[in-house]
């Protein structure tokens, strides 16, 4: 039993080697003094300096940030809106919607690249930061609207009409009363919005244009020759800046399981 | 007090409501999923006009071109790749999320929340690391040889073996997800059931955990197999150039080719594939919520 | 007496359905108003069209005088308590509480008094910084009648709000609450399928089956006159005896049922009217022989010790089955003895049903719980 329990700690062990190994390289690599980043040859913390002096790699990475988050607001916005919507009304061609907020979601992104492409061709849209964000809205909205929906599973629709009945009116009821107790399926739909479209690479290659390359974009055209160590060291931050992120969040969920279990005691 | 109108103010108020919640991801949706979609349907029977234009009228053409020889044997490959992705993915994801969902609750949350952190680092990024770890002169090499375990460097990038590894470590999270949720679902009391009615552990596992947790290895097959038909970025970067996946052909016909019918045709072999396995995926009882990662 | 809410020819429908049949009723400024009936009688839909959560399809409900139609729930002076309590959980008890004088911006420091008032007016005094997660189902309910009462409301709605709880939690909370109104002197309209609980507590009881105001009476009359068939059926224990009014006497009269005679006490009933009598097992008596004026013979079947009483169950010829409950200390008779049933004049309650089927005993005995 207790040989199988080892077994067990040791797989889940390996698992994590293997998706945590790249990463360790990516961050062992940014204190690398060879700018080749192919042999380790010294420890320097100066790409941690110098990619704040790159130009084009912080404009990347400031077109990539303006894009995420505005993206992210607008699709938390209207994905939280929608699901409520979606499920408090019946309408026609709402099975239609329904559908459609799938597709993003399974369709491989290199479709759902060209054909943003196409329309911001017929509609005579110069491709640049405006293309970019309104596609990354676009395969945002959906894991936002699932996100909320699956809190919205568990909501008591009594607590809105109490509220209601307590004086507040519609707009007051959803911030107070509704709004708080879907916040968890927000965040979470938010948070998964801003990393999808911070990550984009291949929607943002299609619909791309003259002055609007993106942090991965930017990558992409490095990776082919080489990624420089400044790369590793921006990676490295942009990660911890998440990973502090998450872990403020994961470290809420596991208090309320705490607290949950002590109720329990 | 004020008197009320003669029109129903409750009513109206209700209509503001919704217009202001169903109404505006309505609206995105259908411009920009909808019409994209019927647009790549419908050029994919026009013709191709100079200057990588669309010209109306209708054609079979591109739908046969896009069984062509040549591109056939990418489809093959490109399957192939994606068929063997989604087996490892199993294959590595299955027990992890079996191991996890028995433990305790706060070390569920805390490996699951684990699995999402790389997901914070650009996906170039980490392969450009694996290229690294995998190259000749790599890590990995270099380690085997130490060990005595091979003579010669052995070839783990730039070919098929690269792209594969590229797309399972890519994917990975996307299988662990749904098999996690409905490992984590599973009623622990059908497994004390069986093994009461004289289940030994392996056959209570193949005859009540699997079936049970079919769904979930159906959402994961999804989620890896059809964006791995897309992924054209992992097999530049890992496979060399000569690897090409369904995405790089439509790549190629939209960016380089500038012959959009013909892209449009190609991906619209893809959406067939994607409606045909999403089908056959609800068919069998499967929830599309359980896609969305919620 | 001065009336709070005006209910008027008020109608509901739900596509096809029509759950409220145009109802009018009067509810009076400081009564304990009960809604009984069984689930889907509308009782629960009439409270949320004075709530504001639903709007009646046609017809007008006044607070006060005020037509309110499409008014909005939280432009009505009423609050509610919900049958699940409805407390936010994100809250404390105390925010709870303070909810709707929050809303409307009462200050700070007056929020605070009335709140811990209101605690302590509901026994819950330190538990302002609980979540509802962390109370019984009891101390909800209490939160809950605290938060709609600290408003306070002109008429307090309270829909089945002890469904919820165990049976003796509920007999002290009954109390309670009707300790607390008569305390407050605020217009209670209570929802409950209960009848036990709508007679001890309430002032008034409105008694509704498939949208129709059956009767709107207080306890005493409810239970001892109840106006229809249903409302005898449906409060307390009843047997029914129907037939034809045969003769009339002043207000005497003589009804023939299918096997003999038997007389009763009414004044609105027409010779040759179908009628139903209702008399209460308690007061329906039996004896060996047929008593003057009564001929209404019996098998009995069946003895069942409850307690300090002891019901039989008597079989008609027509096969019907009938209950009188008896003082245990009366010796038992063995099961077969023909026996004659008669009442008091005063103790039957004659009511008229003329859409009542005549020859409808055999398959449908007329009994209830």
């Amino acid at each position: 039993m207790k040989k199988n329990k080892l077994l067990q700690n040791l797989y889940i062990l390996l698992v994590f080697l293997f998706l945590y190994t790249p990463i360790v390289m990516v961050i062992i690599f940014s204190f690398n003094t060879s700018k080749m980043n192919i042999v380790w040859e010294g420890f320097t913390v100066e790409w941690y300096g110098s990619f704040f002096k790159n130009r084009t790699l912080m404009d990347a990475l400031w077109t990539s940030v303006l894009i995420a988050v505005v993206s992210t607001a607008v699709s938390t916005v209207i994905g939280t809106l929608g699901a409520i919507g979606l499920s408090r009304y019946d309408f026609k061609g709402k099975e239609l919607i329904d559908q459609l907020l799938y597709i993003p979601i399974v369709i491989p992104e290199v479709v759902l690249g060209v054909s943003l492409l196409c329309i911001f061709s017929i509609m005579n849209m110069p491709l640049g930061i405006v293309t970019i964000t309104l596609s990354h809205i676009t395969f945002c909205i959906p894991f936002v609207v699932m996100n909320v929906r699956a809190r919205l599973a568990g909501f008591d629709r009594f607590l809105e009409e109490a509220a209601m009945d307590l004086g507040a009116n519609e707009v007051t009821t959803f911030f107070k009363v509704t709004l708080p107790l879907i916040m968890p399926g927000v965040s979470s739909g938010a948070l998964l919005s801003f990393s999808l479209s911070l990550d984009d690479v291949i929607i943002s290659f299609f619909v791309t244009g003259p002055g609007s390359t993106t942090l991965p974009l930017k990558i992409l055209s490095m990776v082919k020759t080489s990624v420089t160590p400044e790369v590793n060291a921006l990676s490295a931050i942009i990660m911890l800046v998440l990973i502090v992120v998450i872990s403020i969040r994961a470290g809420y969920s596991v208090k309320q399981i705490q607290k949950k279990q002590s109720l329990k005691a | 007090m004020k008197k009320q109108g003669k029109e129903h103010p409750g009513k109206k108020k209700r209509d503001a409501a919704f217009f202001a919640t169903a109404g505006p991801v309505s609206a995105w949706m259908i411009l920009f999923v909808l019409i994209p979609l019927i647009y790549i349907v419908a050029i994919s029977f026009m013709r191709r006009s100079a200057y990588g234009g669309v010209k109306l009228g209708f054609t079979f053409e591109n739908i046969f071109q896009i069984f062509d020889l040549s591109n056939l044997r990418v489809f093959g490959q490109s399957i192939l790749m994606a068929g063997i992705t989604t087996v490892a993915c199993i294959l590595i994801a299955y027990p992890f999320a079996y191991f996890v969902a028995k433990k305790g609750e706060i070390e569920k949350t805390i490996f699951m929340a684990l699995v999402m952190v790389p997901f914070m680092i650009s996906s170039l990024i980490r392969l450009f690391a694996w290229i690294n770890l995998l190259r000749r002169e790599g890590v990995i090499n270099r380690f085997l040889m130490f060990l005595g375990v091979i003579d010669e460097p052995l070839q783990l990038v730039y070919n098929y073996v690269g792209s594969i590894i590229g797309m399972t470590y890519t994917l990975l999270p996307f299988m662990i997800l749904p098999l996690y949720s409905s490992i984590e679902k599973l009623d622990k009391s059908l497994l004390e059931a069986g093994s009461d009615l004289g289940a030994k552990p392996v056959t209570a596992f193949m005859r009540i955990t699997l079936p049970l947790t079919m769904p979930g290895i159906f959402a994961g097959t999804i989620m890896t197999f059809i964006p791995a038909l897309g992924m054209f970025f992992v097999t530049d970067l890992m496979g060399g150039s000569k690897i090409l996946v369904i995405g790089s052909l439509i790549r190629n016909e939209f960016i380089t080719a500038k012959n959009w019918p013909l892209g449009a045709a190609l991906s619209l072999f893809l959406i067939v594939i994607t409606l045909l396995l999403v089908k056959l995926y609800q068919k069998n009882g499967g929830s599309m919520d359980d896609l969305g990662g919620a | 007496m001065e009336s709070i809410v005006r209910i008027e020819n008020v109608c509901k429908d739900y596509g096809e359905n029509r759950v409220v049949r145009s109802l009018s009723m009067d509810i009076r400024k400081g009564e304990f108003l009960t809604m009984l009936g069984p689930s889907g009688c509308g009782k629960t839909t009439t409270l949320r069209m004075i709530a504001g959560f639903e709007q009646p399809t046609s017809g007008k409900i006044y607070i006060e005088d005020t037509e309110i139609h499409g008014k909005k729930p939280y432009q009505r002076e009423v609050n509610t308590v919900f049958q699940n309590y409805a407390l936010f959980p994100h809250m404390t008890i105390f925010d709870n509480v303070a909810f709707g004088l929050s809303i409307r911006k009462t200050p700070k420091e007056e929020i605070r008094k009335r709140v811990l008032e209101m605690l302590e007016l509901v026994q819950l005094t330190g538990y302002e910084n609980r979540k509802p997660d962390q109370l019984s189902g009891g101390q909800k309910q209490r939160v809950a009648i605290a938060r709609a009462l600290i408003n306070r409301p002109k008429v307090l709605l309270l829909d089945e709000p002890l469904g919820a709880l165990d049976l003796k939690l509920r007999k002290q909370m009954q109390f309670e609450l009707k300790r607390l109104q008569k305390r407050l002197g605020i217009t209670f309209v209570y929802v409950t399928h209960d009848q036990e609980e709508a007679l001890t507590m309430s002032d008034r009881i409105a008694v509704l089956s498939k949208g129709i105001l059956e009767q709107l009476d207080c306890p005493k009359n409810i239970y001892d006159h109840p106006a229809s068939r249903f409302v005898a059926d449906f409060i307390g224990e009843s047997n029914l005896f129907y037939g034809t009014v045969q003769a009339k006497r002043g207000n005497e009269v003589v009804v023939m049922l299918e096997t003999g005679t038997v007389t009763a006490l009414s004044d609105d009933v027409r010779m040759g009217e179908i009628v139903d009598i209702s008399v209460r097992p308690e007061n329906l008596l039996m004896s060996p022989e047929p008593t003057p004026g009564f001929y209404c013979p019996g098998i009995i079947k069946e003895y069942v010790f409850v307690g300090n009483v002891q019901k039989v169950i008597i079989m008609l010829p027509s096969g019907k089955e009938v209950r009188v409950n008896q003082s245990a200390k009366i010796p038992e008779l063995a099961v077969g003895t023909n026996v004659f049933l008669y009442w008091e004049k005063e103790d039957a309650v004659v009511i008229s049903s003329p859409d009542n089927p005549i020859f409808h005993a055999v398959d449908n005995p007329v009994y209830s719980e």
